[in-house]
């Protein structure tokens, strides 16, 4: 290991990393197409299915984010999650906004609320992190009980009329229409992904990585943590409350159920199950519970069941989830 | 050239609890040095150390690195200053990449230059973490996870990562401990190339290496500095073999 006698390499790596680069945006682009594609071939069941999933799945993606690049186990996403769906459908019956408007709302709601929440759990860590989203999350479901002149609580209430045609560039969307709606849903779900992967191929989702795997050493290599920690939760937080603000408009209704703690611990099992800290693995684990828990409810009303005998075999024999293993037995390029 | 105080402190002070790890010290280095210190077991080498590089706040007294007081500044922002710290456990990421190992600290180093992390220049990237592997004899294992490679490897990663982010002051805790004799004495070979661009402060047990590298030598004990000086001076003070030795 003498210092001075090392050959200067070639710079094919360089190259290597370049062809790496095209292959992993390929398989995300492939991914992505052949969810395009499902619309001309599935039935109208599974039509409506895969749209209500694309959307549950750009929410994974989010708190993948935090949870996953970042090491943040947050038990409160259901409060950004519903700050975009609240955000979006109070904009919507409230003060009269149209779908784009409200849609918009509904991501600046859960923008502000991440940057605010954020500034205050981001002092804990560990359990008490876990802890302290958990109540926050639990503050803001029980406000969207207390404020039920508003929001009507856990009946909820529907959308209907003008906010179920969108307006955009000079363009009407037809909100009702299931076309529309699936396409709709996988454009959000396209732009999560590839944020998603921009952000952790880029040098800030290195630092996110690091102090995942590190953060005692990520700061001694001149990153505040806690700044690049609130980054991550802002961005995590904002995407969820994007696809809560879609699902409002796509879906008609906005309840009170989408901010209680089930709403926190589904994204959790959804990335679990698909891989964590991996790009896909959230949107794959939202679709095999999805239709684990629908095809399981047509047999049995103990779905939940299923759900668990699911989730044990699963931390027994791929405590990574699917694409996680994938990853581990090969396939190390995947991001 | 001319003997420029790069670092000083000022009766610093740290108490944990009822013990004075480190008690009014007054240390000064001189850029471009290499300086070891030395000391029994629990003399407040490392708490010093710490308290330089911003890992344990100071309980009382004043660090000044050129010319400005660091005593309130997190550690990250030190490590924007030029202060790097490799640690005396191994502590890389043992999960990723030797690449991205470096490329880490690296990248704090082209962000103190001003480039922005969203839009940063790759190719000068890789070629800065090319050449800081290639500075320990790591370049031709980038791509390895970086648990998989040797423990003498991995200290000289822990290395490499400091180099990388082109520090002006270099702290090496216990860089040779855990490593063979023919690493150790590459070690050595590293460290003269690296107090070429840097002044190196050098925790050290192994008397062999201090006597080989520090041009001056610090002795600890019971958080005081007991006696400082070139290596002979050091080797001839009746007080540090006292020390050593036991009364």
């Amino acid at each position: 290991m003498s210092v001075d006698s090392s050959p200067i390499q070639p710079t094919k790596p360089v190259a290597g990393r370049r062809s790496l680069f095209d292959k992993v945006l390929f398989v995300h682009l492939a991914a992505l197409a052949i969810l395009f594609l499902a619309q001309f071939v599935l039935s109208d069941y599974h039509h409506l299915t895969l749209a209500r999933v694309m959307v549950l799945a750009s929410f994974a993606v989010g708190y993948n984010i935090l949870f996953g690049y970042t090491g943040l186990l947050s038990l409160g996403h259901a409060m950004f999650f519903a700050a975009g769906l609240y955000g979006a459908g109070l904009a919507a019956t409230q003060l009269s906004f149209g779908a784009s408007e409200a849609f918009l709302a509904g991501i600046f709601a859960g923008l502000v609320l991440s940057t605010l929440i954020g500034m205050i759990v981001l002092r804990t860590s560990g359990v008490s992190f876990m802890i302290v989203t958990m109540m926050f999350a639990q503050a803001g479901y029980l406000m969207s009980l207390y404020f039920g002149e508003f929001t009507r609580g856990d009946e909820g209430f529907v959308l209907q009329g003008d906010i179920r045609t969108a307006h955009l560039f000079g363009l009407s969307f037809d909100l009702t229409s299931p076309d529309v709606r699936y396409n709709i849903a996988l454009a959000l779900l396209a732009v999560c992904v590839l944020v998603c992967l921009a952000l952790v191929r880029s040098p800030i989702g290195r630092i996110l990585i690091a102090i995942r795997e590190n953060e005692e050493r990520a700061r001694m290599l001149g990153y505040d943590t806690y700044r690049n920690k609130l980054f991550a939760l802002v961005v995590s937080g904002t995407i969820s409350a994007a696809a809560g603000a879609a699902y409002a408009l796509l879906f008609a209704y906005v309840g009170a159920t989408f901010a209680s703690i089930q709403y926190s611990i589904l994204p959790l099992l959804w990335v679990l199950l698909g891989g964590v800290g991996t790009v896909l693995g959230p949107i794959l684990g939202t679709l095999l519970m999805f239709y684990l828990v629908d095809i399981t409810s047509e047999y049995t009303s103990a779905y939940m069941l299923a759900v668990g005998v699911a989730l044990i075999a699963l931390v027994l024999f791929f405590p990574k989830g699917i694409i996680g293993t994938l990853r581990d037995k090969g396939l190390k390029w995947l991001p | 050239m001319a003997a420029m105080t790069l670092l000083s402190t000022e009766s610093l002070s740290r108490h944990f609890g009822g013990l004075r790890a480190v008690d009014d010290v007054a240390f000064t280095l001189t850029e471009g040095e290499v300086r070891a210190i030395i000391g029994p077991n629990g003399a407040g080498k490392t708490t010093l150390v710490s308290l330089i590089c911003g890992r344990v706040m100071p309980s009382a007294g004043k660090i000044v690195f050129e010319g400005t007081d660091i005593s309130a500044l997190p550690a990250h922002r030190r490590v924007g200053l030029g202060i790097a710290y490799t640690f005396q456990i191994t502590s890389i990421f043992a999960n990723l990449s030797v690449y991205d190992n470096v490329a880490l600290a690296v990248q704090t180093g082209m962000r103190r230059g001003g480039a922005s992390l969203f839009f940063l220049n790759e190719a000068t990237l890789i070629a800065r973490v090319e050449e800081a592997l290639e500075k320990v004899g790591l370049d031709d294992r980038r791509d390895m996870q970086a648990a998989n490679l040797s423990y003498g490897h991995q200290r000289l990663l822990e290395v490499a990562m400091g180099l990388a982010l082109r520090p002006k002051l270099l702290i090496l805790d216990e860089p040779t401990q855990g490593l063979s004799d023919a690493e150790i004495a590459g070690f050595c070979d590293l460290t003269r190339a690296i107090a070429k661009d840097a002044t190196v402060l050098l925790i050290e047990h192994n008397m062999d290496v201090v006597m080989d590298l520090a041009e001056r030598i610090t002795v600890m004990n019971n958080g005081a500095i007991l006696s400082e000086g070139t290596p002979a001076e050091i080797r001839d003070d009746e007080r540090v073999q006292r020390a050593y030795l036991g009364t």
